[in-house]
């Protein structure tokens, strides 16, 4: 049997407890993992045969839970999908860029969750239909024009990485936006209206200046930049519409 | 400690308490309910449900096929008034799941797609490409927040049933964000905790499914039930346990050992079916017991491939093609390239069969009621006996919706008329809660670790209560997770701080699994015969005069469990063979 190469990782982690720390500081460990393995795994060895009291979330390790967001060497990543085959040298783990600390590499999400909420991220279905009447038609050709961005695991990566969110945290943001979308190009939905009250704002889309950073770290090529391009695009046809055709046409 | 009054407390956000959350907002939009779960909704377990969900909706199609596929699947241990129940329900659930957003995919016309799946006569699965559980988690999740009723609980870690004057009224539970212990006072509870595959160390099974609801119930005083039927899927990545979903075979892959044999065909499941067609219910389309005990037999023979990774089969999907690979299994082919270094399109992938589904769990009935007044279960924390000794694949996924909706109705039920609670009895159960936890965070005097005893449990479970099993090796199983459970008395913790503390929660976690490993061992030492998923190697037969009943495991504190059995109700389908060759009628 061919062996599993090993391979000793420095890691350099950011360690924060609120009950002790006044401030963050890195800590460094160096441990034995094997080659094929990710950046998770590693923080696992660290935990199971190293130090018991670093905290970190993860669950699935397949990059579809979204759990495991942390910026590794900087970028915002799955650390269940942060191969170390990609890295050489010391690898600097640091929770979630631009949302508060918890503890150590866990981030407080209350401030993504309360702005998922307010763009109404579900169906609010153009005709009724009781469950007698079975399904609404879609077609594959419908499906493919919001499947896209049904695909968000909610990881938060591309909040870690907008520049707009670091500055305006009022900013509705990438993956909230890209859901809203989501129903709006749902051939089901008749909810438009009301989810443009939030997003077409200068909170949500106009805040973007579109620097595209959330496309590139998104891990399911959700491509929420794609998304709020279109919204803007959309916005500004609404209000040519509204503004510029006789009697504000709907 | 704080003191939130509810109607109904929901422990755990995945499918099943998603589904029960929403029906109860439905029912009445002035119920109080609390959804208390250790992780946000989202990274519930049920996102990594790939395959589909099964429900009777083409014309060929009928409800008693689907009961027969279930029963037979079941090895005859399903409860037949809960299957004929389940599946009238499951096309329904699918139907409304639609309704809220669900991508389903579809055929031309714009009608709901369904495809092959093991162990099922007829083509009956939705699916949402290879990421059906994934969507439906986020369409249950989000549809939950047009609901102002619904309070959730986000990282809240349950510690302990309320139960007084013989009824469950309540729960307690951890804000992990502050180490703060809470009591929910709730006249309902409903239990939608997930399974515990994380028992065993090569495992689908993200880290989160620790049994804790299992243990929860158990340790109240509710029966676990076949808690020694658990299921291998044929198919996960070697190195990680990542499901690579049976969908694979459903759209036609076929399994190779090292000869390049189809061998499924040694296994009662030929006679071999032509490439690139699979046929329903034979081959690779195999119920999972059958073709992960086919993998076994390989192992014995010396036909596996030896790979870094250990001893493997081979997954072949090629002759599928590019094109078809990415409209119908995106994730399987992003999972083969990132974990192991294969491509799908281009090579057959090495796999072994992984732990992925407890048959077994709390012991409920059809409306998802447990024994205890007040409490009720649902998903695959719950034993409702809808899978048997064997769960078909897209059964579970249905089913923690047509029985989360079930719960919900069932709590609503039990509101009526209740006598108001004795509060003072209530906070003085959950005073001792608090104690508990309270004992083992002080706790200095210890020498034994966290990871070392997991380590025990993981070993002792995979080497002895494994694909095959006899009553050597259960005995030193049972002997072992005895030992552990003492022992466990004596972990001490490094981690002393209030705030997300993970050492605390792995220390809890720990306990529900062994609990639930206690549960399973004993079960399975004391069923002698051989059924689905259950295989003795001394018993090799199925033994319906003895053993066409349930095992119900009941919780002695340190002591091993007390065994019970009770009888699988039949309706209509006596024990039969069950028949996988391509031949069977």
């Amino acid at each position: 049997m061919t062996q599993l190469k090993k391979r000793m990782v420095q890691l350099e982690v950011l360690r924060y407890d609120p009950e002790k720390d006044t401030e963050p500081h890195f800590q460094k460990y160096t441990v034995e993992c094997n080659e094929e393995w990710v950046v998770l795994d590693a923080l696992n060895a660290v935990k199971e045969t190293i130090d018991p009291t670093l905290n970190f979330r993860w669950s699935c390790h397949m990059a579809v839970c979204g759990s495991c967001g942390m910026m590794v060497n900087g970028e915002p990543k799955l650390s269940c999908h942060a191969f170390l085959r990609s890295y050489e040298g010391v690898i600097r783990v640091e929770p979630l860029a631009n949302f508060p600390i918890e503890r150590d590499l866990v981030t407080v999400a209350d401030d993504f969750l309360e702005k998922l909420k307010r763009v109404k991220p579900y169906l609010i279905p153009k005709e009724k239909k009781s469950i007698e009447q079975g399904e609404f038609k879609q077609t594959p050709a419908q499906l493919m024009k919001f499947r896209q961005f049904s695909m968000c695991i909610n990881c938060m990566l591309c909040y870690a990485a907008c520049p707009e969110y670091a500055l305006q945290p009022k900013f509705i943001g990438p993956a909230a936006i890209a859901l809203a979308h989501r129903y709006n190009q749902d051939s089901r939905d008749g909810g438009r209206d009301e989810r443009q009250e939030v997003i077409a704002t200068n909170e949500g889309v106009w805040e973007c200046s579109f620097v595209g950073a959330c496309s590139e770290v998104c891990p399911k090529a959700v491509d929420p930049a794609g998304a709020l391009q279109q919204v803007k695009v959309a916005s500004t046809i609404d209000w040519f519409k509204e503004h510029l055709l006789p009697g504000g046409a709907k | 400690m704080e003191i939130v009054t509810t109607d109904v407390a929901i422990i755990g956000a995945g499918g099943a308490g998603l589904r029960a959350a929403i029906a109860l907002a439905e029912a009445d939009p002035k119920l109080r309910i609390a959804l208390i779960s250790k992780v946000y909704p989202m990274r519930s377990h049920t996102c990594a449900a790939e395959g589909g969900a099964a429900g009777v909706i083409k014309k060929d199609d009928s409800f008693d096929l689907h009961f027969d596929d279930t029963v037979g699947g079941g090895d005859w241990l399903s409860d037949q008034d809960c299957v004929e129940y389940f599946v009238k329900e499951a096309p329904k659930e699918l139907t409304q799941l639609e309704h809220w957003g669900c991508p389903w995919n579809r055929e031309a016309d714009g009608s709901v797609a369904v495809r092959p799946f093991g162990g099922m006569k007829k083509q009956r699965t939705w699916f949402a490409a290879d990421k059906s559980g994934f969507h439906i988690l986020h369409t249950l999740f989000q549809t939950t927040l047009q609901f102002p009723s619904i309070q959730r609980f986000d990282e809240y870690y349950a510690l302990d049933l309320l139960v007084d004057d013989g009824r469950c009224q309540g729960v307690t539970a951890m804000e992990m964000r502050s180490g703060m212990i809470k009591q929910f006072h709730a006249k309902s509870v409903i239990i939608a905790g997930g399974g515990a595959g994380r028992m065993f160390p090569f495992s689908t099974n993200g880290a989160i499914k620790t049994g804790d609801g299992m243990a929860l119930a158990y340790r109240a005083g509710v029966p676990l039930k076949d808690m020694e039927f658990v299921q291998y899927h044929p198919t996960g990545l070697p190195n990680t346990g990542s499901l690579l979903t049976e969908a694979c075979r459903g759209e036609g892959g076929v399994l190779l050992n090292k000869n390049g044999r189809r061998y499924l065909q040694d296994y009662g499941m030929g006679p071999e079916t032509p490439l690139g067609k699979p046929q329903l219910k034979t081959m690779e389309l195999g119920p999972r017991d059958r073709v992960s005990q086919a993998y076994w037999h390989e192992l014995q023979k010396g036909n596996t491939v030896t790979t870094p990774w250990g001893e493997c089969v081979m997954l072949d999907m090629r002759h599928l093609g590019e094109k078809y690979i990415d409209e119908r299994l995106p994730l399987v082919r992003e999972l083969g390239i990132a974990y192991l270094g294969v491509d799908i399109v281009k090579d057959a992938i090495p796999i072994r069969p992984v732990v992925h589904y407890m048959m077994g769990g709390i012991s409920t009935n059809t409306k998802a009621a447990t024994q205890l007044p007040g409490l009720f279960a649902a998903g695959e924390c719950a034993c409702v006996s809808l899978n048997g000794a064997n769960r078909l694949g897209s059964n579970s996924l249905v089913e923690l919706l047509v029985f989360g909706k079930s719960a919900a109705m069932s709590a609503i039920e039990h509101l009526k008329g209740l006598p108001a609670p004795n509060k003072a009895a209530l906070e003085a159960r959950a005073n001792e809660s608090q104690a508990r936890v309270r004992e083992l965070f002080q706790r200095t005097d210890g020498n034994e670790s966290m990871s070392g005893l997991r380590k025990e449990m993981m070993d002792t479970m995979e080497k002895n209560a494994g694909l095959y099993r006899e009553e050597i090796g259960l005995k030193e199983a049972v002997a072992k997770i005895a030992e552990l459970r003492q022992r466990y008395n004596k972990i001490v913790l490094h981690d002393k701080s209030n705030v997300f503390n993970t050492d605390l929660f792995q220390v809890l976690e720990l306990g529900s699994m062994l609990d639930c490993a206690e549960a399973l061992t004993v079960s399975a030492l004391a069923r002698k015969e051989s059924r689905g998923a259950h295989q003795r190697l001394d018993y090799v037969e199925r033994d319906d005069k003895t053993f066409l009943r349930h095992s119900m495991a009941y919780y002695q504190g340190q002591s091993a469990p007390r065994l019970d059995y009770l009888d699988v109700v039949i309706t209509k389908s006596p024990p039969g063979v069950r028949d996988y060759s391509g031949d069977h009628k």
